[in-house]
């Protein structure tokens, strides 16, 4: 079935002759055989956005349909790996066609050659429904892929073989109802725009640990929810992202650049393997795969990864693990998408972005969620997805910012004062949000008491009223404050430096658990209290702020994991002793 | 072709012989895989502190100059090609300099510099003066960098890239564009400038298993000094990191007026510390980022509310930033500094602050590394 070019506008080809073709049929271009999809058809007109550079292509050429599409390719080989944003391995490219990406490179999202050693875990005679598990392949040395019955497909096993197998070789055979035999082998397909399929949905309510102590105490994002990093350039975007793939407390990670630099991937790159898991001492590449859509690659591509990722994101889902999706960055999709409606010529929406756009970053982000996966066995999955969003200027009014955080349930908004000023993550903590807060609540009672819940109020209720201070500081000055009110600045400074502010550099600081966030909260709060007691007994409020225990409250971030419970408590009592003798000197000692 | 001057289209002007080709190449270049690349995590000695010691630039970055019109970027930006090395290495090094639209007398001027200094034999200029065709503005940036990839991954050299100025390149796109009637993006630039300037500076980096590398250097005069104009804002989101310059230190005749703090490089932190620079760079950084911003802000608050208003640290704080500015940041155009004189230089100045306001810096090294008190 193939039809031939008419026009050809960037990445948009419009051909004639494809009154067959159906629209999202992935279909190949002109003698180069670039890789396309159907946007839309009018007649045996189809409007062609084409994943690769189009220079050189011209009317009469030929277009062929595959009839199928647009599809990944789910099985044993992803982790550990990295692809473009349609899913071709980027290192088995490069072994093919050099340093530079050339077109219409055609290369199988997994090894066709590899062998996997697949372990067989349902017994011949079993009936199995979609979503049971036939067997399992310990893909890499954290991970076991547990591979399934697909999606439709159901019956009494009747053949299954173990031992090492290629994904393409049939491992099982299914007899269905009416007798029909199905062959299966490790690898299915799915079609990227459509959410693959489970039985229920829950309302997430357990927390990603993700080491970030603004993120893991002042503003929590659960498990299978959605959060949004927008920011300026320069404001650490990249940074945030970075450290929640390392340390987030989930099984997957699955990251897409989509449409950023391309050193930033290297980075990725040749960092993850070296890091290792904090739970488990497994290198973080393991866990993770890559969906690289660099800047200059070609712009449609960059539309299709984000599709690309999620489905990866929900086929790992549905073996129970829980994966995190990340993506940097949602804007450069939805200048993709502006991009391609502008050539199809379609009405614009605000700002020229199309119509559609909060509509497809809805399905986007609804696509995460806690959920039970499908099959007879009690299995719950969880996909988290975190967009960041780079809005132009850093003004959030816009339209890609606005249809977001409408949707998305966490909010971390990076401020570019707070990078000026080095403090990072330069989460601003009076804009940011976490609706997450109150199911989370009961979590962080059970685990800590209700004391973690009661110091994060407390220390929101400061840093609030620093603000409002902070403005009186600015017109009269700050001796016109009360002294319990520069005690509040001094503190909500000590919040700020002393517990906000995560050096993503420094080995002991990039990773906080909840129990050093917890204590180190409650240090810098005792501070507080015992400097409140201290004023009401008419202490020197200038000794109290120049004790020496603070500037060991300053360092005591970067304490050592094993040590920071013992040293915290020597720190508490130093504190104590040295308010209690400058209450004893009195007022003006 | 190193030490000849070509125009925007590639033809020499300097009078020499035509050149015979080694190799033909594509001048729109092709993506480079990511997995290709390697990492920038080389040190480059620019001899400007504020660059060196708080901005640090790595082989194979794009680091872009922001300007305004009227700002001494072109003396930067030469004083950077003249002095950049990388630390204990003796690799050739080239220059790819690529005027866009750019005066004559502005032109004249790298080029003077450049024979001045003898570094023109090592140079490879691409002229495409303000009087030329918009349309070959659009090639010449494109001309330059596929030199410049020769350069570096054929013939194994380093090589720095300048491009002055993206903000012609950028206007000359807009009138391709309305030429074409596309539909207009924000402030009548294509929809596709992201884009277009992407598949130019993502040609900066290095390669694994090349020797050579590309870094870059576009120049940009945002127009009214605004940082959230399109061209910018755009190449702010590409590239890795900005210098920005600032007119108000330009008035007070600060010499480079390059403005500290929303200046950044994000690939600082892979090129700096033991066996690239020194143990305690990072930490004095931090410290004195943190510490000239809080200085500032302490001047703001005096000039409100006078000197009576500030605590004891804060006027130490300010008078830290006014120190900061007239030592660290002014230090002319033809001082040449190593990186260990801006480490010491940073502690020096750091010494004005009470001790326990270091708290970015690890103790030891304060042991180390601060003077000691006469």
């Amino acid at each position: 079935m193939s039809g031939t070019i008419t026009k050809v506008s960037g990445p948009l080809v419009v051909a004639e002759g494809l009154a067959d073709a159906n629209v999202s049929d992935v279909v190949r271009v002109g003698s180069q055989r670039l890789i396309g999809e159907i946007l839309n058809m009018t007649g045996d007109r189809a409007s062609i956005q084409v994943y690769e550079e189009t220079s050189g292509l011209g009317p009469g050429a030929l277009v062929e349909t595959t009839g199928m599409p647009m599809s990944v390719e789910l099985g044993p080989g992803m982790l550990d790996n990295i692809y473009d944003g349609i899913q071709r391995p980027l290192p088995e490219m490069r072994a093919l066609t050099g340093d530079n990406i050339t077109r219409g490179t055609d290369v199988p999202a997994l090894n066709r050659e590899k062998k996997w050693d697949f372990v067989p875990v349902a017994k011949i005679g079993d009936k199995l429904v979609a979503g049971d598990v036939l067997g399992t392949v310990q893909e890499t040395s954290a991970i076991l892929h547990k591979i399934m019955v697909p999606y439709r497909v159901s019956g009494e096993l009747v053949r299954i073989e173990s031992g090492e197998h290629t994904v393409t070789d049939v491992i099982a055979v299914l007899k269905d109802e009416k007798g029909k035999e199905h062959e299966l082998t490790m690898m299915q397909r799915w079609p990227v725009r459509i959410a693959r399929p489970y039985t229920r949905k829950y309302v997430p309510s357990r927390p990603m640990n993700s080491g970030q102590r603004i993120i893991d105490t002042l503003f929590p994002i659960a498990k299978g929810g959605t959060a949004a990093v927008p920011g300026p350039f320069g404001s650490g975007k990249t940074v945030v992202q970075h450290q929640l793939a390392k340390w987030s407390d989930v099984d997957i990670v699955i990251y897409i650049g989509c449409g950023e630099r391309g050193n930033e991937m290297t980075d990725v790159l040749m960092e993850f393997p070296e890091l290792k898991d904090p739970r488990n001492g497994e290198p973080l590449m393991k866990r993770t795969v890559l969906i690289a859509n660099t800047s200059d690659m070609p712009v449609a591509a960059r539309e299709a990864s984000i599709y690309t990722g999620i489905t990866i994101a929900e086929y790992f889902r549905d073996m129970g693990y829980d994966v995190a999706v990340l993506a940097d960055s949602t804007s450069r999709w939805a200048e993709a998408l502006r991009e391609m409606s502008g050539r199809l010529e379609e009405m614009p929406g605000e700002e020229g972005y199309p119509a559609y756009l909060a509509s497809r970053l809805a399905q986007f982000y609804e696509r995460a969620g806690v959920v039970e996966c499908l099959g007879s066995e009690d299995r719950q999955g969880s996909v988290t997805a975190i967009g960041a969003v780079s809005p132009p200027g850093g003004d959030i009014s816009e339209p890609v910012s606005q249809a977001t955080m409408r949707i998305v349930k966490v909010f971390w908004a990076l401020d570019s004062s707070l990078a000026y000023a080095r403090h990072f993550p330069a989460i601003n903590w009076l804009t940011s949000y976490s609706l997450y807060l109150e199911g989370l609540g009961p979590w962080y009672n059970e685990q800590f008491g209700e004391a973690y819940m009661k110091n994060r109020e407390k220390a929101m209720h400061i840093l609030q009223e620093e603000s409002e201070l902070q403005e009186i500081v600015r017109l009269v000055g700050q001796d016109a404050l009360s002294p319990a009110d520069r005690l509040t600045m001094e503190t909500a400074k000590s919040i700020r430096e002393d517990f906000l502010q995560q050096n993503a550099f420094v080995d002991e600081d990039a990773y906080s658990s909840y129990l050093k966030q917890f204590k180190l909260m409650a240090l810098v709060l005792r501070f507080d209290s015992l400097c409140r007691e201290a004023l009401d007994k008419g202490a020197n409020m200038n000794k109290l702020f120049a004790i020496d225990a603070r500037e060991r409250i300053g360092r005591a971030k970067t304490v050592d994991v094993n040590e920071f419970e013992r040293v915290y408590a020597e720190i508490e009592a130093q504190m104590q002793r040295e308010i209690e003798e400058v209450i004893a000197g009195g007022e003006d000692a | 072709m190193l030490g000849r001057v070509f125009n925007g289209m590639g033809q020499p002007i300097d009078g020499g012989p035509a050149i015979l080709a080694d190799a033909h190449m594509d001048i729109n270049g092709l993506p480079m895989n990511p997995a290709a690349r390697a990492y920038p995590a080389e040190f480059i000695q620019t001899g400007v502190s504020t660059i060196d010691g708080l901005n640090t630039l790595v082989r194979g970055q794009k680091l872009p100059i922001f300007s305004g019109s009227g700002l001494p970027h072109a003396a930067l930006a030469a004083q950077i090609a003249r002095q950049a090395r990388v630390l204990g290495d003796n690799e050739t090094f080239a220059v790819v300099f690529a005027a866009i639209g750019i005066t004559f007398e502005e032109s004249e001027y790298f080029i003077n510099d450049f024979r001045r200094t003898g570094a023109i034999d090592r140079t490879v200029v691409f002229s495409n003066l303000a009087n030329d065709p918009a349309v070959e503005r659009i090639a010449t940036p494109r001309m330059a960098l596929t030199a410049a990839e020769y350069l570096a991954f054929e013939k194994d050299m380093q090589v720095l890239v300048i491009l002055t100025d993206i903000t012609n390149y950028a206007e000359a796109l807009r009138e391709v564009s309305a030429a074409k009637k596309e539909v207009p993006g924000r402030r009548g630039y294509p929809g596709y400038l992201y884009t277009d300037l992407a598949t130019m500076y993502e040609r900066a980096g290095r390669r694994q298993g090349k020797k050579g590398s590309i870094t870059m250097i576009p120049i940009l005069t945002m127009p009214e000094d605004d940082k959230t104009h399109p061209i910018p804002d755009l190449t702010g989101y590409i590239t890795e990191g900005q210098i920005i310059l600032s007119r108000d230190l330009h008035r007070k005749g600060i010499v480079p007026p390059v403005d500290v703090l929303p200046s950044l490089s994000r690939l600082k932190d892979k090129g700096i510390g033991v066996g690239k620079t020194r143990e305690d760079h990072a930490g004095t950084m931090n410290q004195l980022f943190a510490a000239y911003s809080r200085g500032k802000d302490a001047k703001e608050l005096m000039t409100i509310l006078g000197e009576a208003a500030l605590s004891d640290d804060d006027k130490l704080f300010a008078k830290f930033a006014d120190e900061f500015e007239r030592r660290y940041v002014s230090q002319g155009n033809s001082t040449n500094r190593s990186i260990q004189e801006t480490l010491d230089l940073g502690w020096e100045l750091l010494s004005i602050l009470p001790r326990r306001e270091l708290k970015r810096i690890k103790p030891e090294m304060i042991e180390k590394y601060m003077p000691k008190e006469q």
